[in-house]
């Protein structure tokens, strides 16, 4: 409830410094672990209590692609693979 | 390949480490130790002593008497011992463990300090992670804490007390001290079904191992003992150690058997402790370190794993190898910078093995039956061969290749043999300056065998590998494989290390003379003798057509630009500025007065200077687009050839520089003391506007730092101005000043330096202010905020500094001193931690990065997938070029 609140009154994904995060549909997963040939455990990790996996409200098995801002490409993407906190 | 196929490879399924039970200590051993003593008086190892035969044998001949194999061929591995401990002793390596131990556990019943229920649930969530494979740490001291928390036993009843670890071995429950015997009995009471939940494998260890109660006795292959010169014997850390535990263990025994007061036999227990705590590790906190005789710390089993000189650090991960050779360095500006000159010595004792194949038998007992002793220099080198190996009804023969059984042996030789043969012109070597901090540390070369004793490369690779000529030493590897041969070819060889992937430009290039030698060559209208250009042109060897030859006075002469224009490439067009340009308020480009605008065009030179700027590394224009375009190969025969003519040239014209080169007419010195004077008298006025509290404060600064901001800025510029003087009299006609604005050495700061005024001396960025009370030297007042008083150094190195100048001046020559050295330390061990962090990250096919695991560092290496040696300036591609190229309409 708490956390609720907070998300109402100050919304991190609005924050500069925060790069857009999506949660990736079935499709795009598959194709993702076909393309670089991988298990989903391969992928970087992000705890679902993460503040970001908190606001988009990613789930432990999912999968979110991050969009960030580079120096060398102009945009760079990335995979993390949701999973449990140990709180 | 059949090599590899003989020798089976087995791939580490799992590792896994455990306790010893006493059980097991025993059964391991040869024999029982309670001798202190090692030999008796007449050399002879005494029995169940601590060098006991059956322990193994470090003698060669000697037969071991619990295997009865030697040292020598047949290797015997040694045999543990063990020592019965009188009282059992706490392990130090595994306090931490014990005390959680004890903490979640029942005195009374030994059982976990957990109800059923919470019991069941964690072994629940324990499974869970198992099967996940989640890293469990912190669940399992979520444990330990649980267990704390509970005031008494929820099996039993009893009261649950407070454990307290004192560092380093001893346990108290509720300030009551525990000896370790009643620690052993408290582990045995656990029960096997409660390990788990406190991180033990009941197939690996028992808690209470954790206890010794037998002590095993490493073989003496472990400590051997080694025979001084003068016949003593001296023993390893290891047995003083053991000495040390035997000792105290049979009085410890002999007291308790006696009935001795319990207070003796707990100092010798608590000595017993102190004994096999430091045999484990010898730098455990909170204990003296036993020491040897002489004062040195012992070296216990902890210290031979340890650190930089431990077991894994310096013979694990890293190892001593054949096939390598070290020397000192010197120059050789005749080889390419591919090559490296190999002395002669070291040459005839580096192999590279060759197999004997049809194709080659008879070229094999060519090189065989070559075979001489003798080295001689400045006799050609002929290399040979220095052992053939037989491979007959399996079993290897080396023979060695004599003057004498050459020719025999030449004779005998048949296919499939594999023939060790000299180095060779030509080969493929490693080479090496420590210390490596970069790629560009070690570098493939072709061989060249030379006479005398030093390894011999081109000037312009000394950068790359920092090396100079004073005495430094560089490694030379031998590749021993047709792979490994190939693949340094293609990666390694110094030509593809050219461009430096830290930003992409040429990092070999034109150094001193060369630069100094083209600029001879090619400022302004430097018109060089018929002669002279000949010579230039057969150092190169240049077979293209002739350079225009101007006639004057009936002498022939070739201008010096079209002397240089004959290495450049035919379809090279350029314009830029040389490191001579002046960056005049008004540029005049194409007809600048000093000759510092370049302009090639279809590969001549018609205009500019050829200097650092052109030819150096980091920014020479000319090598860095002729490697662009034309490929390395091109690169490198532009820097072996641009090295060679501007060597050639500076050699035909002359170059010297004496301190004369710093001489500056009396009219200038005088100016110069004029301009000091002023800025003496400025300073003055500063400080007794200070002084009356009439100066006007900065913003944000104090009236202190106003003074001392002002003063810093008053000396910059009287030193600025001392060089501007002296620099207006210095002309290019002064070989001093042209390496100086050349790039080739030297700045003209160090000439005014030398010829004007040394400057301000600065120790942590301000002027020097301590010293005495009050003031930096009793050669002043105390209290002088003046130039002099504070550091500054008015007069120029070549007609000396005073006393007090020459005090400042080694002050601020200190401080950059300890600089560099707390700097090289530093960086070293960040390099260090960067490395170990990144060691196995590898770029994909496919681009990713990732690391040995497989797990994904990056999607793409860089995010943009470019590789920085190949980057312009960090980008994929030069727009600036492409756009000037199409303007140009090429």
């Amino acid at each position: 409830m708490a956390k609720e609140i907070e998300k109402q009154q100050f919304d991190i994904m609005n924050h500069d410094l925060v790069p857009l995060h999506i949660i990736v549909s079935d499709d795009e997963k598959n194709e993702l672990f076909n393309k670089y040939n991988i298990t989903p455990d391969q992928l970087p990790k992000i705890l679902d209590s993460d503040p970001v996996s908190i606001s988009i409200g990613a789930k432990p098995g999912q999968i979110v692609k991050i969009i960030r801002k580079s120096h060398t490409a102009k945009e760079a993407v990335a995979y993390r693979f949701v999973i449990e906190s140990n709180e | 390949m059949a090599e590899r196929a003989k020798s089976i490879t087995k791939k580490i399924g799992s590792i896994s480490f455990s306790l010893l039970s006493p059980n097991e200590i025993r059964k391991m051993s040869a024999t029982k130790v309670i001798t202190a003593d090692t030999y008796d008086d007449d050399g002879f190892p005494i029995a169940m002593g601590l060098m006991d035969p059956r322990l193994g044998v470090i003698e060669p001949g000697l037969r071991c008497k619990t295997c009865g194999l030697r040292v020598g061929k047949d290797k015997c591995p040694g045999h543990f011992g063990h020592i019965d401990l009188a009282m059992p002793v706490i392990h130090v390596g595994l306090v931490k463990s014990i005390r959680d131990c004890l903490r979640s556990t029942c005195r009374e019943c030994g059982k976990l300090l957990l109800t059923p229920k919470q019991k069941e649930d964690f072994i629940q969530e324990l499974k869970k992670y198992v099967t996940e494979g989640r890293d469990n740490t912190y669940l399992l001291k979520q444990i330990v804490k649980e267990c704390v928390k509970s005031e008494k036993c929820p099996h039993c009843g009893r009261e649950v007390g407070k454990i307290e670890l004192d560092k380093p071995t001893s346990l108290r429950e509720n300030g009551k001290k525990l000896t370790p015997s009643e620690v052993r009995e408290w582990l045995e009471k656990i029960p096997d079904d409660d390990l788990p939940l406190l991180d033990i494998d009941r197939k690996s260890a028992r808690p209470e191992w954790m206890i010794l109660t037998v002590l095993p006795v490493p073989p003496v292959t472990v400590r051997p003992s080694v025979t001084l010169e003068s016949g003593e014997r001296s023993e390893d850390d290891l047995t003083h150690k053991l000495v040390d535990v035997i000792r105290i263990n049979q009085r410890l025994q002999e007291n308790r058997d006696a009935g001795a007061p319990q207070l003796i036999v707990e100092d010798l227990w608590e000595l017993l402790q102190y004994h096999i705590t430091t045999y484990l590790d010898n730098q455990t906190s909170g204990i003296p370190p036993a020491r040897h005789r002489s004062g040195r710390p012992l070296k216990t089993l902890a210290q031979r794993l340890k650190g930089k000189e431990g077991r894994f650090r310096s013979n694990l991960s890293g190892k001593r190898v054949n096939f390598s050779a070290r020397t000192v360095i010197s120059p050789d500006p005749n080889l390419s910078i591919n090559e490296l000159g190999v002395p002669m010595e070291i040459a005839k004792e580096l192999t590279v093995p060759v197999k004997v194949t049809t194709h080659n038998i008879d070229w094999c007992k060519k090189m065989i039956s070559y075979k001489s002793e003798t080295t001689v220099d400045n006799e050609d080198y002929i290399p040979s061969v220095n052992y053939v190996i037989r491979d007959t009804e399996g079993m290897k023969q080396r023979i060695k290749v004599t003057e004498r059984n050459a020719a025999e042996v030449a004779e005998k030789i048949e296919i499939g043999n594999i023939i060790e043969r000299q180095l060779m012109n030509g080969d493929i070597t490693l080479f090496n300056r420590q210390p490596s901090l970069h790629r560009m540390s070690m570098m493939a070369h072709r061989v060249k065998v030379v006479p005398n004793k030093t390894f011999r490369f081109n000037l312009s690779v000394c950068p790359p590998y920092n090396a100079d000529f004073d005495g430094d030493e560089m490694n030379l590897h031998l590749l021993q494989g047709e792979e490994a041969q190939a693949e340094a070819e293609i990666l390694m060889k110094v030509q593809e290390n050219i461009l430096s992937p830290r930003f992409g430009g040429a990092i070999i290039g034109g150094i001193h003379d060369h630069i100094s030698g083209c600029f001879l060559l090619t400022h302004k209208d430097r018109k060089i003798s018929y002669d002279y250009a000949s010579h230039i042109l057969s150092a190169v060897k240049y077979e293209g057509k002739l350079p225009k030859v101007i006639e004057e006075k009936g002498k022939k002469y070739v201008s010096g630009k079209d002397v240089f224009s004959t290495l450049l490439p035919d379809d090279l067009n350029i314009e830029y500025r040389s490191k001579t340009c002046l960056n005049c308020d008004v540029c005049t480009a194409p007809k600048c007065p000093y000759d510092s605008y370049v302009i090639i065009k279809k590969g001549r030179l018609l205009q500019g200077t050829v200097d650092e700027n052109s030819i150096g590394a980091f920014k020479g224009r000319v090598l860095d687009r002729i490697m662009r375009d034309h490929g390395m190969d091109a690169g490198r025969e532009f820097i072996d050839n641009v090295t060679k003519m501007g060597i050639t040239a500076i050699t035909l014209f002359g170059f010297t520089t004496a301190i004369d080169d710093e001489d500056i007419p009396e009219e200038a010195k005088r100016q110069i003391a004029e301009g000091l004077d002023k800025a003496m008298k400025k300073i003055r006025s500063l400080v007794k506007a200070y002084e009356n509290e009439e100066l006007e404060s900065l913003p944000g600064r104090s009236l202190e730092e106003t003074l001392e901001m002002e003063i810093m800025r008053v000396t910059g510029r009287a030193r600025d101005m001392a060089g501007e003087i002296a620099g207006k009299h210095l002309g290019l006609n002064n070989s001093a000043v042209i390496m100086a604005k050349s790039g080739a050495r030297g700045s003209m700061l160090n000439l005014s330096q030398m010829s004007g005024c040394v400057g301000q001396q600065a120790v942590r960025g301000e002027r020097i202010h301590r010293g005495y009370q009050y003031r930096t030297l009793p050669h002043f007042k105390k209290g002088d905020l003046g130039a002099s008083a504070k550091g500054f150094v008015a007069s120029c190195y070549k007609t000396g500094l005073t006393p007090t100048e020459y005090f400042f001046h080694s002050m601020g020559g200190r401080e950059g001193l300890v600089d560099t050295a707390v700097r090289t330390s530093r960086s070293g061990y960040m390099q260090r931690r960067l490395i170990n962090a990144l060691e196995d990250l590898k770029v994909e096919n496919d681009g990713t990065v990732r690391h040995s695991g497989g797990q994904i560092i990056q999607f793409i290496y860089g995010e943009d997938g470019i590789d920085p040696a190949r980057s312009i300036n960090g980008n994929a591609v030069d727009l600036n070029r492409i756009i000037a190229d199409i303007r140009e309409g090429n």
